[in-house]
């Protein structure tokens, strides 16, 4: 019998998960999907929101002010890179800069730390290459970029580190409230918890359906976001946002962990929570909304694209403790700004579940802190040196583009990747301007071998996805 | 600069059929110091995935297979002891001075060198700088990768397989895929003609009745977790979509063969301006660059169509090279080896 079943393993799932690894209790994360964050945390722009583009009074927006602040702990404690670059919200008229000074009045009443106006003098030498035509901006220094896949796969190795269970490729299948428990029928058969989170994601309102609640209705909202050569970093120095508008922050330039400029996301109603596909249509509406604010950013430029789906269930983020389900809490409609929010979702469910009667009572030995993970392209050749003096591996490129050793592959695979996605979310291997052409091969190979399976059973991102069909040595 | 530095007269990075003809032509010239160096566990670079026949029709007369060319190469490289071969040795970084850092199982180290020359290929466009809408499962692979799987692998990427591009890759794998026992349902080119040879067109995919559609491209990709199906559309003479014209392929595989782009980003790190469309780098004369005793080799410096071409291309900048290292010969780096008898000093 398990205290909590979290459902979802995305950034909000590990995010609690790691949350209630603190306590004596026993958790467990159920994951429909082969790995943990291949839902909507996947598609992530992986920006920490200062908290400037939410209005005051909502829930969203108190816990993005807060969740900023605590992604830097869990950043630290974590050792995932948190990069504080900062975001400009630019204004081309003087109707634009009159409601930059209205964001403004707003973000201080969150008391987000340090926002200011900038003018055109301040523009000109801290973002060169933004459109002269920008008349002023909003500057809030708080702002940051992390790898949204990097942080939910430590958090969740965190979690595990912990004592906390995670079943991937568990899809729940239907809930039996028997109190004073629930049981959870999975695809990996029944989990018993005496409490339930829901933190599905997309499938939210799908599992609040299971336990009999009917006002939840997720509506994927589509965004397309397009990757540039990292040879285009040097265009922006900060994340640039156009003026928000009633239900998106715009379509952005975005400053990546890895280095990569990405510029999106657009904001269409989804046909349906599988639609993952791009268009030509997304394509143009994204660069011509980037080229106003960055005239140099072309579509030449591009390695990889993709689409995302932002779970939305109204204007506001969803958190509570149900009435007609006593003790699951649902965590639904988390969109932007969730991956900033996640950490301070988190200790909001912690406390419902106190309050619906969970007793809380701290480890004495929590293991708050994770060894660092290498990535060869993030360090100094002083170090590189010293690295590969330790292990030879390091010495061993596999992925010529982003510089990923065997040796860093070796540890993905040991530390859970089990798809060539997971590998390439964890170390950016395939993930550059070659897009897996030379490294593919070896990568394969390097699952089968560590993992004990064929090669024909090595997948992009779980069943279904094989990359290749036959082994002629099988003939 | 941190780690071992060591000095060496001449440092070719790449020992594919460009890097291999520049060595051996510079040590034609009389350079007795050359270092070879590869990523790879064995020299011969795209070569050793080629099994296809119609290499060395004109540098040996002969019709040779690729790895059958390599080996070529490989034997006198082999048997030349001034040229040393370092494998399995990757260049992360060079800087304008022309020291390059390479990273080897158990080392990483700097090299100065007094001529450097770059041989380092192409690498092969991707599905996502053409920019095809739609999903993004397995089963869409640059045609090169294709080549690999089977001919090295043994692998078989799929049963049934439609070829954006009539790229020589592209064609070749058209043949490939039809003899491995897969069904190439058709080969999908946006130009009114081939981009490939006239020869790979006839014999890899006329000759086995695979239908080819010019004028034509992929305006989406279908499938969750595999490719399921590509929609195809005609286009006009500015490759607008036709109304009308739209007609869908089933298959589960998708082969991506629309071109080759010059791997020069270590020679961009250098400081070397490339082309913005071809990649290659900006330069007064043909496998120079604008830092002096910086070469630029075989498809690195274009895209060739043959070997044949890589080879005369690379054995004349292999001569560049040499011809350089003579006339600074004397100069501050440090004296030329004994050996180096046959050039005199100016």
């Amino acid at each position: 019998m398990f205290d909590v079943a979290i459902i979802g393993g995305g950034a909000v799932g590990t995010s609690i998960a790691r949350e209630l690894s603190r306590y004596k209790l026993l958790v467990v994360v159920l994951e429909k999907e082969e790995e943990p964050a291949f839902g909507v945390s996947k598609s992530n722009s992986g920006i920490i929101h200062p908290g400037t583009q939410n209005p005051p009074g909502l829930l969203k927006s108190r816990l993005c002010v807060e969740g900023n602040r605590l992604t830097r702990v869990i950043a630290q404690e974590l050792g995932v890179d948190f990069k504080e670059v900062g975001e400009l919200i630019v204004a081309f008229t003087e109707e634009e800069i009159f409601r930059l000074h209205r964001l403004l009045e707003d973000a201080r009443a969150l008391r987000v730390p340090g926002v200011r106006m900038v003018d055109q003098v301040w523009l000109r030498g801290h973002e060169p290459h933004l459109s002269p035509r920008v008349k002023a901006a909003l500057f809030a220094p708080t702002a940051g970029i992390i790898s949204p896949y990097r942080l939910v796969y430590d958090l969740a190795e965190n979690a595990l580190r912990n004592g906390v269970q995670i079943h991937t490729d568990s899809r729940v299948t239907a809930i039996e409230n028997t109190r004073p428990h629930f049981i959870v029928h999975t695809s990996k058969g029944p989990f018993k918890a005496k409490y339930v989170v829901n933190a599905a994601g997309l499938y939210a309102d799908g599992i609040c359906r299971m336990l009999g609640i009917t006002d939840v209705a997720i509506k994927p909202v589509k965004g397309e976001e397009f990757i540039l050569d990292k040879k285009r970093a040097y265009l922006t120095n900060h994340l640039i946002f156009p003026l928000p508008s009633q239900s998106t922050k715009g379509i952005l330039v975005i400053k990546t962990a890895d280095g990569n400029p990405m510029v999106g996301p657009t904001a269409t109603e989804a046909e349906s929570k599988e639609d993952l596909s791009t268009s030509q249509e997304g394509l143009e509406k994204v660069f011509s909304a980037v080229k106003r604010m960055v005239p140099e950013i072309n579509e030449k430029d591009i390695i990889a694209y993709f689409a995302g789906l932002r779970p939305k269930a109204g204007e506001d983020f969803i958190i509570r403790s149900e009435q007609a389900a006593h003790g699951c809490i649902t965590v639904a409609g988390i969109q932007s700004p969730g991956l900033t929010a996640a950490p301070a979702i988190a200790r909001m469910v912690t406390r419902l579940l106190r309050q619906q009667g969970l007793g809380l009572r701290r480890k004495i030995l929590f293991h708050g802190h994770r060894k660092r993970s290498v990535h060869l392209f993030a360090v100094k050749p002083a170090e590189t040196q010293k690295l590969i003096e330790q292990d030879p591996g390091y010495g061993d490129i596999v992925c010529r583009c982003e510089m990923v050793s065997a040796k860093e592959i070796r540890d993905a695979i040991l530390r859970g990747a089990t798809t060539l996605d997971g590998i390439k979310f964890r170390t950016r291997c395939q993930a550059g301007r070659c897009h897996g052409s030379f490294c593919t091969t070896r990568v394969m190979k390097m699952l089968a071998g560590e993992r004990g399976i064929p090669v024909t059973a090595v997948t992009k991102r779980g069943k279904g996805s094989e990359v290749v069909k036959h082994d002629r040595a099988d003939d | 600069m941190t780690g071992p530095m060591i000095e060496r007269e001449l440092v070719i990075v790449g020992g594919g059929p460009a890097g291999m003809a520049a060595a051996l032509a510079a040590h034609g010239q009389g350079v007795r110091d050359i270092l070879l160096i590869e990523r790879d566990q064995f020299l011969g670079g795209i070569l050793n995935q080629c099994v296809h026949t119609g290499f060395g029709l004109t540098y040996f007369k002969e019709v040779l297979t690729g790895p059958e060319y390599a080996d070529r190469f490989v034997t006198k490289i082999n048997s030349t002891p001034a040229i040393e071969t370092s494998l399995r040795t990757f260049a992360v970084a060079l800087s304008r001075t022309k020291v390059l850092t390479v990273i080897k199982p158990g080392r990483l180290q700097n090299i100065a060198a007094r001529a450097l020359i770059m041989a380092t290929g192409c690498r092969e466009k991707t599905r996502e700088m053409i920019h095809i809408p739609g999903t993004r499962p397995a089963g869409i692979f640059p045609a090169g990768l294709a080549q690999k799987l089977i001919n090295v692998e043994g692998l078989l990427p799929g049963n049934e397989v439609v070829i954006v591009g009539s790229g020589d890759i592209g064609l070749i794998m058209a043949r490939r895929f039809t003899l491995e026992g897969a069904k190439v349902r058709a080969v999908i080119e946006i130009e009114s003609a081939s981009r490939g040879l006239v020869r790979n067109l006839t014999q890899c995919v006329y000759d086995f009745d695979i239908p080819v559609y010019f004028n034509h491209m992929i305006s989406r990709i279908h499938g969750k977790d595999r490719v399921e199906k590509v929609e195809v559309v005609k286009v006009d003479g500015q490759r607008r979509p036709i109304p009308g014209s739209k007609f869908e392929l089933s298959c589960d595989t998708l082969l991506v063969s629309v071109g080759l782009i010059p791997e020069n980003e270590l020679i961009e790190m250098a400081g070397v301006r490339l082309d913005e469309k071809t990649n290659s780098p900006v330069s007064e004369a043909p496998n120079t660059t604008a830092i002096p005793g910086l070469f630029v080799c075989g498809n690195a410096y274009k895209v060739y169509d043959v070997a044949d071409s890589v080879t005369a291309d690379s054995q004349l900048c292999g001569r560049l090279a040499a011809e350089y290292l003579l006339k600074i010969q004397g100069d501050s780096f440090r004296p030329l080896s004994p050996l180096e008898k046959p050039c005199k000093r100016r």
